[in-house]
């Protein structure tokens, strides 16, 4: 059977700290018909949290950007979220993707992309410095697509 | 997102309730580290009973508030993780702390 995209959304916001919890309620009801787990969800909100935290704490640190989310459901039950900003960029990806590293001071834990990797099935980082920074993320919902979308 | 300190005694417990993320655990810090800086503790407990969700700033959120137990001889403790927030807890690494009950 041929795997297709069955919905998708997209959302885009300013950096503003008040959105981490707009943005993780907003990709919560859109998964929610897939009919997830509360663990699945869990897995997802706090994935998108991590990663929209990012852009505001990092790539927008000293001002106010647009935070750009796309999110797809396909017809086997996988969801794609797709979070970019145009803010900072990163110099070394694979060393900001390191547990505990972070340039956030004794607040951030250095471990947001550690969360994203253990509570998504796939991640995919690619950034410039000065002209920002999309995550990838996957996660397979074992199917329990509604009927009528099938 | 709410945060209710109670002193009984010299203990100190900080009911922390809603949403523990990035905008709302800066408020949660300063209330909690406030109360921590003007009050006479032997001990700071934070009570995660009523939190419904936390993404890694809540793990920041702990460490920031052991590491100024720690500077002050405070002792310091976190109870009633919700179990939905073990994953998260494991992952961190911070069980090792000897802070959770
Ligand atoms: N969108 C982004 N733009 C710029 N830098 C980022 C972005 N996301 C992450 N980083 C960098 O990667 C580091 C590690 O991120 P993370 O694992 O989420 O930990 P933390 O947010 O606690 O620092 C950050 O401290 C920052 O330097
Ligand atoms: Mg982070």
């Amino acid at each position: 059977m041929q795997i297709e995209c069955v919905n998708e959304v997209n959302i885009s916001f300013p950096s503003k700290s008040s959105n981490e919890s707009f943005a993780r309620a907003a990709i919560s009801a859109f998964v929610s018909q897939l009919d997830p787990t509360i663990d699945e969800i869990t897995d997802i909100k706090t994935a998108v949290s991590e990663a929209v935290t990012n852009c505001i704490a990092h790539a927008y640190k000293s001002g106010i950007g647009t935070i750009y989310i796309n999110s797809k459901i396909f017809s086997n039950g996988k969801i794609v979220i797709k979070i970019k900003d145009k803010g900072t960029g990163m110099e070394n990806v694979q060393q900001a993707m390191e547990p505990l590293f972070t340039t956030g001071g004794s607040e951030r834990a250095g471990l947001g992309f550690a969360v994203m990797k253990s509570f998504m099935d796939k991640i995919k980082v690619s950034s410039k410095p000065d002209r920002g920074t999309t995550v990838t993320m996957e996660k397979s919902i074992i199917r329990r697509l509604a009927k009528s979308d099938r | 997102m709410g945060i209710k300190v109670e002193m009984n005694r010299d203990t100190a417990v900080a009911l922390v309730s809603g949403e523990i993320d990035h905008h709302s655990a800066s408020e949660i810090r300063e209330k909690i580290d406030n109360f921590v800086r003007t009050n006479n503790l032997k001990e700071l407990i934070l009570d995660f009973s009523k939190v419904s969700f936390m993404d890694t700033s809540g793990i920041g959120l702990i460490l920031g508030r052991f590491k100024l137990a720690r500077s002050l001889g405070v002792n310091f403790k976190v109870i009633n993780i919700p179990e939905k927030m073990r994953r998260i807890i494991n992952l961190s690494g911070i069980k090792n702390l000897g802070i959770f009950e």
